[in-house]
């Protein structure tokens, strides 16, 4: 085992155990940092494959940004211990099935393919801070700026729906 | 048994220096910590017409050791109602975090050439592509210490330390990493030392002090030294833990070690960035001289030599045998480094870059400690204000005007 391999397989376990820890947490907090293990070990991989300014976004956006508004609205709302109702006792039998269908589908993709699967750094080009914002500004720029047009209306939806009450 | 060592040591050359390169900078950080608490005892003391420590060893130079071992020996207890594993894990994960961010900086632009090996100072490579975004991103997970610690303590005062020093540091993260974007767009990379470099001016080599980034970038630095005192948490910003509202913020459920992690944590980010501020805008390791100054290189010792001089002249009349003894030795130290680097050329050669950006760190964190003997704190939603209303619009300016003057050039001089 080279050791690309075994550090891909250390973070790819990091991920997976803090995804099923992430559903079994009976904590609300407990899950939210689950679910930063799960973003940071994503990283990792991107790293690995040397995507690096992507593996750096990926923990400055996801592992810091966003996980600390969750984390700090879990704080805020003092959320205690998740209860189950006998919905959400229901709710378990569909998602075993989706669980099951889910693995199959992605089993029979990666059967399917007849590449083998590439786990080695790609070369500097594409997944370097140059290639990516020549594609962000040059080849996809209508579709990025409409994107961040649409980010812009939910924030705005979002400031009018804080403010309702005052009107 | 020796044959086989030597065939580790040889097959795994690269590893066995960067382990021992994060030994020595843990040794030389935790060392520097403890007596920047001296520093700034005595710093403030003096600003106060008050004396600061000065019973343990001689001038207090001690204290930071008495400190150390009451905070190890101090009891431990983990009150009722916490939840233990978060309560455990915040202040590991402050202070973890903190110590990596330093593994980041590169403190010199020489290699030493020992054992057939280039040896970098510092513990990345210098070719670190993305050297300040995987800083950014190791601060940005900085906030869980302080949040995951306020709220584990299951305690009203930590809770609110917690959530104020939560959304302080989202905050101010945002104006952070906008007003090193002007640095950025100036020298063409995320590599720290490719922005060092870019401020040497390759083709401009008399300019000196005038080529760094704090001119053009003036209201980046503004900017970034704000945001990024918030982000430690020091005063005027220290809203999560002051004292006259929460007790003791985040940390008051917090006892002896797992207390000075955060406090081990709070002051090695000053030191980060003090770095950080010394590299993207006064030229890292740069000589503030024109390069044809070659008489500069002697300042280092014309410091030292005179300072290890005093020290001994101090010493010998000092009031206490022990005194006597250790401040002429700490003296005869400094005078001999300041000898050797005069009398050894290739060293003195070699000290110049870490030299410079010692000194800067050392002046940066001087402005930490006089902030604090000087400005009283923030009311909270004047901070809020400050950091959403002011820092935030203008660091965005800043980057507007940049660019364009960038691009400006670009189109009309051709430079670049």
């Amino acid at each position: 085992m080279t050791a690309p391999l075994a550090v891909f397989f250390v973070l790819a376990g990091l991920a997976v155990i803090g995804a099923v820890s992430l559903i079994l947490q009976k904590h609300p907090i407990h899950s939210a940092l689950s679910l930063i293990v799960v973003m940071i070990a994503l990283a990792g991989l991107y790293l690995l494959l040397g995507a690096e300014f992507v593996a750096a976004v990926q923990i400055i956006v996801y592992g810091g940004a966003i996980m600390v508004l969750f984390v700090f609205v879990i704080m805020l709302l003092n959320a205690g211990i998740e209860e189950h109702t006998s919905i959400s006792k229901m709710a378990g039998a569909p998602g075993l099935l989706l669980v099951v269908a889910l693995a199959g589908f992605v089993a029979a993709t990666i059967a399917k393919s007849t590449e083998s699967v590439q786990a080695t750094p790609q070369s500097g080009e594409i997944a370097s801070t140059i290639g990516i914002s020549n594609m962000i500004f040059k080849d996809f720029v209508y579709p990025f700026e409409l994107t961040s047009f649409l980010i812009l209306v939910a924030v705005l939806g979002a400031t009018v729906l804080a403010q309702r009450e005052k009107s | 048994m020796i044959s086989f060592v030597s065939t580790f040591l040889s097959a795994n050359a690269e590893l066995v220096i960067t382990i021992v390169k994060i030994v020595l900078l843990l040794f030389i950080v935790l060392t520097v910590n403890a007596y920047l608490t001296w520093f700034e005892r005595k710093v403030v003391a003096h600003m106060q017409t008050r004396w600061g420590p000065h019973r343990v060893g001689p001038h207090g130079l001690l204290q930071p050791l008495a400190d150390g071992v009451k905070f190890l020996f101090k009891e431990d207890p983990t009150p009722a109602g916490v939840d233990k594993f978060v309560y455990y894990l915040a202040p590991l994960l402050a202070l973890a975090l903190a110590l990596t961010s330093l593994a980041l900086i590169p403190f010199g632009p020489d290699p030493i050439r020992l054992f057939g090996h280039d040896i970098y100072l510092g513990i990345a490579p210098p070719d670190l592509n993305i050297g300040i975004l995987a800083l950014f991103a190791i601060t940005a997970l900085g906030v869980y210490g302080v949040a995951l610690a306020g709220w584990s303590s299951n305690s009203k005062y930590p809770l609110l330390g917690g959530l104020r020093s939560s959304a302080q540091m989202i905050s101010y993260e945002l104006a952070m990493t906008m007003s090193v974007v002007g640095v950025l767009l100036m020298a063409g990379s995320f590599n720290l030392k490719k922005i060092i470099e870019a401020q040497a001016h390759p083709h401009h080599p008399e300019l000196g002090i005038l080529g760094w980034n704090v001119w053009p970038q003036f209201l980046g630095f503004f900017c970034f030294f704000v945001a990024a005192v918030a982000e430690t948490n020091r005063v005027p910003f220290d809203l999560p833990e002051a004292e006259s509202e929460l007790v003791a913020g985040f940390h008051t459920e917090y006892a002896s070690f797992k207390f000075a992690m955060f406090f081990i944590a709070e002051y090695t980010s000053m030191i980060t960035v003090s770095c950080l501020c010394s590299i993207l805008f006064f030229g890292g390791w740069l000589s503030p001289f024109p390069a044809s100054w070659t008489l500069t290189h002697y300042l280092p010792s014309v410091i030292l030599i005179p300072f290890g001089l005093w020290v001994i002249w101090d010493g010998i009349r000092y009031e206490t045998v022990f005194g006597r003894i250790i401040l002429p030795g700490v003296g005869t130290a400094f005078a001999g480094l300041g000898a050797v680097f005069v009398l050894l050329p290739n060293v003195n050669e070699f000290i110049q870059g870490p030299f410079w950006l010692l000194s800067k760190i050392f002046v940066f964190l001087f402005v930490y400690v006089w902030m604090r003997g000087t400005l009283p704190r923030f009311r909270y939603d004047q901070l809020m204000a400050f950091g959403w209303k002011l820092l935030l619009p203008l660091s965005i300016l800043n980057v507007i005007v940049t660019s364009f003057v960038i691009l400006a050039k670009m189109q009309w001089w051709g430079a670049r």
